[in-house]
């Protein structure tokens, strides 16, 4: 039975947290529970959310202590009794209550070379793809990323060493290094072997348990550390 | 930040797995240079490594050594499953078949070695 009130904290700073209570309905997810509160109890709260579908990866939160997206997570499954905690993304600066800043989360997505090499020009033919081989599989696993910072919210190394580039970043690197139509192997792997790469990853796989499109981020660090140990014994440095 | 501040994210098999090797070679780590130090003796001062080897009938230190064999196996198996994570570019219902048939072996292994004490 869905209680009629739900006793909602929400963490506005350091030393902050306000109490809220919330009506509770049938069909309530944790978007609709933050969206309530900024509309009719406290108009001052912070928080970002564009599509409501799960698609444009803006909603993150920490809700009691796991990242979760948080226009497809509904309440009842997250509640504890009738409460639920809601906190800014973990690993980031928070700009104001529930509005962290992903300038880092992008920075480094373009740091690991998460952008398009491309070596033909609109001129040139289209190339063919072969659907079914093997490294297009292992492209298309990460294609449907949607940058929502989850991952890099629950990983401990990022916590542990801000110059991690995190699991979103280094899961393109391991896209694009998988697809045939980028150019860019060499500057991919060069920029995943440095200081902050893919060998900080320990594998403890928060973020492959908590994607919320069930990725692989560690599956896919991992074959980044061979692709990068493979070539590190052929090129000899 | 509180909410993000606990280890509710932590609880998942992967993670535990992970603290289980880190902890286990902690363990293994402190234990080695006590190790060497008693089989030093041998060399060093025998009388005295008899007295370290008469104190293994005591119940506590069969019971400590049942822990060692345990961190033992641990991180040895804990090893065995991050090499293979990483080096093995094997999907993950292989990687679940392949556990389960070195459990199930060990198992099997374990009781013939049973049979044979």
């Amino acid at each position: 039975m869905t209680p009629d009130f739900l006793t909602v904290t929400i963490e506005r700073g350091p030393d902050r947290q306000d109490r809220f209570e919330v009506p509770a309905y049938d069909n309530q997810t944790v978007l609709d529970v933050v969206s309530w509160v900024q509309q009719n109890a406290d108009p001052t709260l912070s928080y970002r959310f564009a599509c409501r579908v799960g698609m444009c990866g803006s909603c993150a939160m920490m809700v009691n202590g796991v990242p979760r997206w948080t226009c497809r997570t509904h309440i009842s499954k997250v509640l504890d009794g009738n409460a639920v905690t809601i906190g800014p993304l973990r690993n980031l600066p928070v700009i104001k209550d529930l509005a962290v800043d992903m300038d880092p989360f992008f920075d480094k997505w373009v740091a690991a070379e998460g952008v398009h090499h491309g070596a033909l020009t609109r001129d040139d033919p289209i190339a063919p793809i072969e659907a079914e081989s093997a490294a297009r599989v292992e492209a298309n696993a990460a294609i449907e990323c949607i940058n929502c910072s989850v991952c890099y919210a629950a990983c401990d190394t990022v916590a542990g060493n801000p110059d991690y580039l995190g699991p979103a970043a280094l899961q393109r690197a391991w896209t694009l290094l998988n697809d045939v139509k980028d150019e860019g192997r060499t500057a991919i792997l060069d920029a995943v072997s440095g200081t902050g790469g893919c060998h900080n990853c320990h594998s403890m796989g928060s973020c492959t348990a908590y994607c919320p499109n069930e990725l692989d981020p560690m599956s896919a660090i991992a074959g980044l550390k061979r692709e990068t140990a493979k070539s590190f014994f052929r090129r000899g440095r | 930040m509180r909410a993000a501040r606990g280890i509710t994210s932590r609880a998942h098999p992967l993670w535990l797995a992970y603290i289980l090797h880190r902890l286990s070679g902690l363990g293994l780590a402190l234990f080695l240079p006590f190790h060497f130090w008693v089989l030093a003796m041998a060399m060093t001062d025998p009388a005295r490594l008899d007295g370290f080897l008469a104190m293994t009938e005591a119940g506590m230190v069969k019971l400590a050594e049942f822990g060692l064999v345990f961190l033992l196996a641990v991180h040895m198996f804990g090893g065995l499953r991050l090499m293979a994570m990483e080096w093995l570019p094997w999907s993950a219902s292989q990687k679940t078949l392949a556990a389960g048939t070195t459990a199930a072996s060990f198992l099997i292994a374990c009781l013939f070695f049973l049979k044979a004490v």
